[in-house]
């Protein structure tokens, strides 16, 4: 029988998947396992927990970790890249992957199966949202078939997790222990109590932020809690997430660390010239459009974007205000441009992906990030690295990283309409946003983040030895 | 002496099709939908035109034949008309050998199944033409008795029938506009001085049309004895059963014994001398009217509330009928006869009850008529038809000198 030993061992329902990610330059999937285990050996070994990983993922936490590790991989580490659940893939991608990797197996001759996984969903709803939410969203990722990925409690799917980190631990060789967020950090609590090897706990977003600070999961805090409490260091992607993390979770500040995340060609493909520029359709007729993309929940803000819009409208009547994303404020949002007379002039193009994603960011004239509580904003990067201007809230923590972008508090709504239209009527305001957000975007890449989590692990292992 | 009433309403709408903010500027073909999903219009139109228009069509010309005192009326919109030339030619052959019969009413209606009445009243009666110069054309004949989209009515209505020069005007026979009144009589309606008004027996039609294979209902089966014995007790001149026509086959499957139900109520109420089958023009000239009805609200055949809840009853409905009709103007000076054809398909009602949220946040009860997952997505798809129909106007506009 070539099950995984994990899975009788631990008689869990799900299973233990590793993903052996990473690589070179070229970045070919293909060779994904047989390298880091060719590899291992001399270099130093990062046993990294995490959740997600594009494709399979639901938003920046899998995209950051997708980022972070190919640039890691670049450093002279051998990274083991942790998922809790193996995600059958129908594209023949994964296959490749994994009947190459089925051959592995460990120094005691178990099998452990590496695979990286493809699977397109439709939300981005998962590590991001509160647990309840979780529970009760529709569109939580899901097998084809309907039946949820993560079940519907993602609380205990998390302390499951958890237990199995230590098992991982005692069979994958390694010298530091990384987890990311609240899902990963009782995995990497549990690994770094079986090895003793140090543990960094990185921070994407914390509770406060999913929640909008309204109504936390007690759960959750704890686990947070618990994790940054048992880690060496904890990292932080922005220095309002570090505040957060010293403030309310009680950690001192000499042991956080702040890392703001990245933006390259691995997490945002460069837009083809030859894909499709349908959006410029609405521009040649006149029309000007402001665009929000992220998840439509109540810490992204999008009330205070059809908000501003409104008093927009009032002035500039050829603007159209596009809410792309999916979310469990999709639909109050419609019910509310209805009511305030703008519902012809905000469109809702759904969860936008791929092609329509690059042409949303590019062809939009203005992108706004309202977010109330917004740990980094990758969005914001993207948008800049195309070349389209934004305006991004005060309480967002890439705007510590963009010095140039036009902030706002997101509750200032007033404020937020005047930003747009001045951008929206000044073609020179715009081609120096345009410009300035290029540079800046080309300066915080994912090697810059890695390089300083490098010498974050290099400081750490040291140490240890 | 009590006469049968029968009205029979045939429509299909253009459905719009799942339309994305990238279409907008790029794709103004809204209707043409050629998936395997509901909003395939050509193919909703033969699946229902299979599994109902055909055999009932059939059995009804049937009926006509070996009942010389068989009556039954039928109100066509104009999209239906056109949908049924195009996809099922057959079906409106039967129609019209029908129609033939001379037993046969036509009723006059708009020709795009709009709320246009209560929105635009020119044009209401654009469409109103419209839709008497293709019944004329098909049908040859000219409709005298009016029946407004969703069988809605007004006071103004009536009174626009009654200087119009329709006979009559049909609606729901709802309890709270009639009192201690019955359907069942002719009345005539508050200003008008010759149009009278034509009553919808809801608890009859209902039997038929909804209950007809509910297992729940007390009732179930419902046989032709049954309502042949209902009806013989009901009192007053008229019983106007007023439905879809689609409840034969389609609503009310064939496997629920509904086609034999419908083969046999004509002999089985025969039988009875005092009962006989009339059109709503028949009734009208047969009965004097009883009363006068005063209905200063807007009142429809639809749910329990019988108003226009169901498609302009929340805000997303009606920023788009209000966007809609706010387009007329423009859309009228075009002088695109593709851009006003769009704007007006894009005017039936099916549209707004598609975005009905009424009962629950899911719409449930709505969705057995929606082809949308959910009323935001009909909505969505709806709102951004919208802003290409401005857009084709801008372009028209630049072209313009």
């Amino acid at each position: 029988m070539n099950i995984p030993f994990l899975v009788n061992m631990l008689a869990f329902v799900f299973s233990l998947f590793v993903v052996g990610a990473i690589l070179g330059a070229a970045f070919s999937r293909t060779e994904v396992g047989s390298r880091v285990i060719a590899q291992a050996r001399q270099k130093l070994r990062v046993l990294m927990f995490g959740w997600e990983f594009p494709p399979f993922n639901s938003g920046g936490l899998g995209v950051a970790c997708l980022g972070l590790t190919r640039s890691l991989a670049n450093k002279d580490l051998d990274l083991v890249f942790v998922m809790p659940k193996r995600l059958p893939g129908p594209v023949p991608f994964a296959k490749i992957v994994s009947a190459q990797i089925d051959q592995t197996q460990t120094e005691d001759g178990r099998t452990i199966t590496y695979s990286v996984t493809d699977y397109s969903i439709n939300s981005p709803v998962t590590p991001y949202v509160s647990s309840e939410v979780y529970a009760n969203s529709k569109d939580g990722l899901r097998f084809e078939d309907g039946t949820p990925v993560y079940g519907t409690d993602l609380v205990s799917e998390a302390r499951r997790y958890a237990k199995l980190g230590g098992a991982i631990a005692k069979r994958e060789p390694h010298d530091l222990i990384y987890a990311h967020d609240w899902l990963s950090f009782g995995a990497g609590k549990e690994a770094k109590r079986i090895s003793r090897k140090p543990l960094i706990a990185h921070v994407h977003s914390t509770e406060f932020d999913r929640t909008g600070g309204d109504g936390i999961d007690q759960r959750i805090y704890d686990l947070e809690r618990a994790g940054m409490h048992a880690a060496d260091r904890v990292v932080a992607v922005s220095g309002r997430t570090k505040q957060a993390v010293v403030d309310r979770y009680a950690i001192p500040e000499e042991k956080v660390r702040v890392v703001w995340n990245g933006i390259d060609k691995t997490t945002a493909p460069a837009p083809d010239p030859a894909s499709p520029k349908r959006l410029s359709s609405l521009k040649k007729a006149g029309y000007k459009l402001v665009l929000f993309l992220g998840r439509i929940t109540i810490q992204k803000g999008p009330d205070y974007f059809i908000r501003a819009a409104r008093r927009v409208v009032d002035r500039d009547k050829n603007v159209l205000f596009i809410l792309a994303g999916s979310g469990d404020m999709e639909r109050q949002m419609m019910h509310l441009a209805a009511s305030l007379g703008i519902a012809d002039k905000v469109l809702f193009p759904g969860f936008l992906r791929g092609h329509d994603q690059h042409e949303a960011y590019a062809l939009a004239d203005l992108f706004v990030m309202p977010s109330v509580s917004e740990p980094f904003g990758l969005a914001a990067l993207e948008a800049m690295r195309v070349g389209t201007p934004v305006i991004v809230s005060k309480q967002s923590g890439v705007a510590e990283a963009i010095p140039s972008a036009l902030k706002v508090d997101f509750w200032d709504v007033e404020k937020m309409a005047d930003l747009m239209l001045s951008v929206l009527e000044s073609p020179a305001l715009r081609e120096e946003l345009s410009r300035k957000g290029v540079a800046e975007a080309a300066g915080l890449t994912w090697d810059r983040s890695a390089e300083e989590i490098r010498s974050l692990i290099d400081g750490l292992t040291l140490r240890a030895a | 002496m009590a006469s049968i009433c029968i009205y029979l309403q045939i429509h299909q709408p253009y459905r719009l099709k799942h339309y994305r903010v990238f279409d907008v500027g790029n794709d103004s073909e809204y209707f043409n939908d050629a998936g395997e999903s509901d909003l395939n219009n050509g193919r909703i139109l033969r699946k229902v035109a299979e599994k109902s228009y055909l055999p009932t069509a059939l059995l009804l010309l049937r009926m006509l034949e070996e009942h010389p005192g068989f009556r039954v009326s039928l109100s066509l919109s104009g999209i239906v008309v056109k949908q049924l030339e195009r996809d099922a030619p057959e079906v409106l052959e039967l129609f019209k050998r029908m129609v033939a019969t001379g037993r046969v009413e036509i009723l006059g209606e708009t020709y795009y199944h709009s709320l246009a009445f209560f929105y635009s009243l020119p044009e209401f009666e654009r469409q109103v033409a419209k839709h008497r110069e293709l019944i004329a054309r098909v049908f040859g004949v000219e409709p005298r008795v009016f029946r407004n989209t969703e069988l809605s009515y007004r006071n103004d209505l009536g009174t626009w029938a009654d200087a119009q020069g329709y006979a009559g005007v049909i609606t729901e026979g709802w309890d709270a506009i009639l009192g201690w009144r019955s359907p069942n009589f002719v009345y005539r309606p508050k200003g008008a001085s010759q149009a009278r008004l034509l009553l919808k027996n809801y608890r009859f039609s209902d039997d038929i049309a909804f209950r007809f294979s509910s297992r729940a209902w007390g009732e179930w089966p419902l046989t032709v004895e049954k309502f042949g014995q209902w009806v013989a007790a009901a009192e007053g001149d008229t019983i106007n059963l007023f439905m879809d026509f689609e409840t034969f086959g389609e609503h009310q499957w064939r496997e629920t014994g509904i086609f034999d139900f419908l083969e046999h109520l004509p002999r089985e109420l025969s039988k009875n001398p005092r009962i006989d089958f009339k059109t709503p023009s028949e009734v009208i000239a047969a009965y004097e009217p009883k009363d006068e009805v005063d209905i200063p609200h807007i009142l429809t055949w639809a749910d329990t509330d019988r108003d226009l809840t169901a498609w302009v009853g929340n805000d997303l409905q009606r920023s788009a009928i209000e966007k809609l009709y706010g387009l007329e103007t423009g859309v009228l000076a075009s002088s695109d006869t593709k851009l006003v054809e769009d704007w007006r398909r894009l005017q039936t009602s099916d549209h707004f009850y598609y975005m009905c949220t009424k009962w629950s946040a899911d719409g449930d009860v709505h969705a057995y008529f929606s082809p949308y997952a959910s009323p935001y997505e009909a909505f969505t798809s709806y709102m951004s038809a919208l802003v290409d129909l401005e857009v084709r106007l801008r372009r028209g506009e630049a072209v313009s000198p």
